[in-house]
């Protein structure tokens, strides 16, 4: 229960820490927390990629088939998202079909690499109106400890880098690796009172007001936003948390890049 | 389909002098790894890489049971949640439980009944969830036995750990621990679990053909591997709380509140100057 | 394993820990004569009582406990706090400090309120009830609140205190230990951070030997650095 009520001394005590430019782990207000990555994890997927953010934990698989291409983008190969909240992950997940929340997350996560155009999916198409690659990206969170939105981003980038296309099953030619062409980094910044903190940990997501989601391409660009929960922002935070969001997201990218 | 068919009949899947496609010996177990406490937020948490397998298990509880119209005024409810991710499989799965899962859930979920002390906690329920990240056959035994790591990782009382395995038939010869291939090429697959300490089998499963003989051998085969499972369980969960008890009592139990309740702790004088 | 004290190895649920005499404490059950763990912990023998200290584990209320709660739902003559435990624990009005008219209790606690109370009475189907008659009891303002693992909790207090103690003394902060795991802390932000700090190291090692000398030396050390890492 006390899982979703956070006490009114926490909430004091965090929102006089973010008044000096401190946080309860001790990091910046602009400074994610530490990243740490696994490529491979899983080897009955094409791809995958495993991605602690703090102590989030994401697993994100690639599975790869040869379908139909939607009636509207005939030349091109499908992607779909989706995000399961597994229960082990946090006592308030539970079993059953996806919470708005999960769906808000895949689509969100979805967009940054779609409209990044991350892969190429017209180089996906393998013969135009009829038979196109269809690619799965399934999020799997382990542990929730603060900030899905980019956790389950940098773990589906990550597994997208390493993909490679089991084009040799299809009959298609040898296995080939995705056309990857753009890197989308994912930053979220969370707002409490007028405090504003990147990489929210759990605590801090739990006391905010509002949150604001800015992808980014490697040119600075800005790919997808989301902001959520009920608060606002003035026009002035939005700059500042895309700028932030750009330079976070230069510090970032290397990681998520293959070695 | 007629390629499988065509490629069972002529593959041999263990051969004249015993050994299997893998390497392995008709009663050898593939290569396990095991480690306790992985997860921060669960209360317990497993890790296990089983041949090909890679299972997940967490435990929440015992914790208030919702809905309040499920809750059993006399004990825990006891409840399992297997799933296997999309990616997990080479055919990717839809997200969500299929009529396999809910039947795995189930049995394991009865497995856990008959060990846990629920009976402790009324009006609760002990939450053990198991998620499949990578499958190669006998996922369930995985499964099963790292939740019992998780469920003692998680501090719920029990009778003993579970420990699960299972064997098989492949081309008319008993054998442990079948793999993915030898599951689907084989003549029968059999898991079992038991709790080591007394030989009860708290979960039996069979399906394919065997002899009584047969079967028979089988479970001597799994109730054999079950002992040596239990060494990983055991062994997962010291490596996880390493101590020294000289430690725990040099900074024992409290005097902090005015009334001292009973069944508590012993206190530091009780054990005299030298501890242990 | 680490330390030069005699190693105790851990028992995990099913091990034996003790013959025919011995009686079954906390953490054991009996069966067929023999004694055996139903926790995993370190086994204890005293007067011929065998236990488990558990090493992981909820907190189960008893009678008497001091624990830190938090408000998370109001009635008219009630309030109910999530106290880390399996089971909600309700603190009727006429337990509190105050004269609580009926329907009034919203003035004195509000959701989201943190107090430390007692355990008043756990019965047989472990119906918990919360008392602030006694002493310590108060409504917590300021500070910061943290949690540990209950089992945890005699390694933060020390023999007698000690440890506690020592924690208050070279960071100069006041500091509660609830049965439940809980913590609060109060001076200004540099003290805090400094026992938390400690509290932290304490939770993550609490094998390890010489710990009272590790958290003094982290304190003394953390405290001479112009800004707490």
């Amino acid at each position: 229960m006390s899982e979703e009520i956070v006490s009114e001394l926490m909430r004091a005590h965090v929102y006089r820490l973010a008044s000096t430019g401190q946080r309860l782990d001790g990091r910046a207000l602009d400074e994610p927390r530490k990243v740490s990555l696994e490529r491979a994890f899983v080897k009955t997927a094409e791809g995958s990629a495993r991605v602690k953010l703090g102590n989030t934990d994401v697993l994100v698989g690639i599975k790869m088939s040869v379908g139909e291409p939607y009636p509207d983008t005939p030349n091109t190969g499908v992607l779909s998202t989706s995000v399961e909240l597994i229960p082990m992950a946090s006592p308030t997940f539970e079993a059953g079909p996806p919470r708005p929340e999960a769906i808000e997350l895949a689509r969100v996560v979805d967009r940054g690499i779609r409209e990044s155009k991350m892969v190429n999916m017209e180089k996906l198409c393998i013969t135009p109106k009829e038979k196109v690659w269809i690619l799965f990206i399934d999020i799997h969170v382990l542990d929730y400890d603060g900030n899905l939105f980019d956790a389950c981003s940098y773990a589906a980038v990550a597994a997208l880098a390493s993909t490679v296309a089991p084009a040799k099953n299809q009959g298609l030619g040898d296995d080939f690796p995705l056309p990857v062409e753009h890197w989308p980094v994912s930053v979220t910044t969370a707002k409490i009172k007028d405090r504003l903190l990147v990489d929210p940990s759990l605590d801090e997501e739990r006391m905010a007001d509002a949150r604001l989601t800015v992808t980014t391409d490697e040119n600075g660009d800005i790919r997808a936003m989301q902001k959520g929960l009920s608060g606002t922002f003035s026009y002035d935070e939005v700059k500042g948390i895309i700028e932030t969001a750009q330079r976070v997201g230069r510090r970032i990218r290397p990681l998520l890049q293959s070695s | 389909m007629e390629d499988i068919e065509h490629f069972a009949k002529q593959m041999k899947l263990i051969d004249a002098d015993g050994r299997r496609l893998d390497g392995r010996k008709f009663n050898e177990l593939r290569p396990i790894r095991l480690e306790a406490g992985v997860l921060r937020r669960a209360d317990g948490s497993a890790y296990m890489e089983w041949g090909g397998n890679k299972v997940l298990a967490a435990v929440y509880g015992p914790r208030e049971a919702h809905p309040r119209h499920l809750q059993d005024p006399a004990r825990a409810l006891v409840q399992c949640r297997y799933n296997m991710a999309p990616f997990s499989v080479s055919d990717r799965k839809r997200p969500g439980p299929d009529r396999r899962s809910v039947e795995i859930s189930k049995v394991i979920s009865e497995a856990f009944s008959s060990v846990v002390f629920a009976e402790q906690f009324p009006r609760t329920s002990v939450d053990i969830f198991i998620e499949v990240l990578q499958a190669d056959a006998g996922t369930r035994c995985a499964g099963l036995t790292a939740a019992s790591v998780a469920l003692a990782d998680a501090g719920v009382p029990m009778r003993d750990l579970v420990a699960s395995c299972a064997s098989g038939k492949i081309d008319g010869v008993v054998c442990l621990d079948l793999n993915k291939d030898e599951d689907n090429f084989g003549d029968a697959d059999c898991p079992t679990a038991v709790v080591p300490r007394t030989g009860e089998i708290v979960l039996l499963q069979m399906d394919g053909h065997l002899t009584s003989d047969e079967f028979e051998k089988a479970m001597d085969l799994s109730i054999d591997a079950a002992r040596r499972i239990y060494d990983l369980q055991r062994d997962a969960l010291r490596r996880r709380y390493s101590v020294t008890l000289e430690d725990i009592l040099k900074e024992s139990p409290p005097v902090q509140s005015p009334m001292q309740p009973e069944g508590r702790l012993p206190s530091e004088d009780d054990f005299g100057p030298e501890g242990i | 394993m680490q330390g030069s004290g005699s190693l105790r190895p851990i028992v995990i649920p099913g091990e034996a820990v003790g013959g025919p005499g011995l009686k079954p404490g906390p953490g054991t059950y009996s069966e067929g004569g023999q004694l055996f763990a139903a926790q995993l912990g370190i086994r204890n023998e005293h007067d011929g009582l065998v236990s488990v200290i558990p090493l992981s584990g909820r907190y189960l209320p008893q009678r008497g406990d001091a624990v830190i709660g938090e408000v998370v739902d109001i009635g008219p003559s009630h309030w109910l706090l999530d106290i880390n435990s399996p089971y909600p624990a309700p603190l009727h009005g006429t337990e509190s400090p105050w004269r609580v008219e009926f329907g009034d209790t919203a003035r004195y606690l509000k959701v989201g309120d943190v107090i430390m109370c007692h355990v008043l009475s756990v019965d047989e189907i472990k119906r918990v009830q919360l008392t602030m008659q006694e002493r310590e009891a108060r409504k917590l303002n300021g500070g910061i609140l943290m949690e540990v693992s209950p089992t945890k909790v005699p390694r933060v207090i020390g023999k007698q205190g000690s440890m506690v103690s020592l924690i208050k003394d070279l960071t100069r902060c006041q500091i509660y230990v609830g049965q439940n795991g809980r913590i609060w802390l109060d001076g200004d932000d540099r003290s805090t951070a400094l026992a938390a700090m400690a509290i932290r190291l304490i939770e993550e090692r609490a094998q390890a030997v010489g710990l009272t000398e590790a958290v003094r030396e982290l304190i003394e050390r953390a405290a001479k650095e112009p800004r707490p890492s």
